[in-house]
């Protein structure tokens, strides 16, 4: 599946988008983030509090409980601060 | 509905006057632009910069302007973000509703500002320029623009955490 980050999840992963292949133990949101969060230094930072990062599967808003199944693109961000 | 989002600027009154060109159903229509101000928690600012979720933002801005449509009388909706580097002084945000009476103008055009701040994903970098030396920082959510949502549903206002 393809995941991609935004303002600073993005600048502390370093990367906007990329493909990931989580083993199929990981089953929610939550546990994708609890994986990429041990993918390095970067993931690690960005992870660092879960409860302040959000998510959306196929540009639409998702709790960390939501499902990843058949997904085709999840984002994380942080609270969104436009308007 | 028109959903627009753009770096360059737009022009509110020509925006507002193409939803009432050629009809006369029309008797309200409210005009709100969000601007960039010169000061960021009460230190002066160079710029601000909008990132955006490309696909999802107008997406997103669907959602809520059909949410809009389907709980007040609406007669049209304007919704366009700016991205980029603004300026201070210059336009971010217009959202103009159009309506029979004033009442739904104005609260649908508030119910699509409070979404906007907290659900559109935007997010907001400052560029500080301070004794030559230029800084950036990401603005913070504020809980006040979470209660400011929450306000419009019925569940009690909610804490500012895991995604939803």
């Amino acid at each position: 599946m393809k995941v991609l980050y935004f303002a600073w999840v993005r600048e502390r992963v370093g990367k906007l988008e990329e493909e990931v292949v989580p083993p199929a133990s990981v089953a929610t949101v939550g546990e994708l983030i609890a994986w990429l969060a041990a993918r390095g230094e970067g993931y690690a930072h960005a992870f660092e509090n879960p409860r302040v990062i959000r998510a959306a599967i196929d540009r639409a808003h998702v709790r960390a409980d939501a499902a990843i199944a058949g997904a085709r693109e999840i984002a994380f961000f942080p609270p969104m601060t436009g308007g | 509905m028109v959903i627009r989002l753009q770096q360059e600027p737009f022009d509110a009154a020509a925006e507002a006057s193409a939803l009432t060109r050629g009809r006369t159903d029309v008797g309200a229509v409210v005009t709100f632009t969000g601007i960039c101000r010169g000061d960021e928690n009460g230190e002066p600012i160079a710029a601000l910069t909008l990132e955006h979720y490309p696909g999802m933002a107008e997406a997103e801005i669907a959602r809520h302007v059909e949410a809009a449509e389907s709980r007040w009388s609406l007669l049209g909706v304007t919704v366009i973000h700016r991205y980029g580097r603004i300026a201070p002084g210059e336009d971010i945000v217009l959202v103009v509703t159009a309506s029979s009476h004033r009442q739904d103008a104005f609260a649908a055009a508030e119910f699509l500002m409070d979404y906007l701040k907290t659900r559109a994903p935007f997010w907001k970098r400052v560029e500080r320029a301070a004794r030559g030396a230029v800084s950036n920082s990401w603005v913070d959510a504020k809980s006040c623009d979470d209660a400011a949502a929450d306000r419009w549903s019925n569940k009690p206002p909610g804490r500012r955490e895991a995604a939803e």
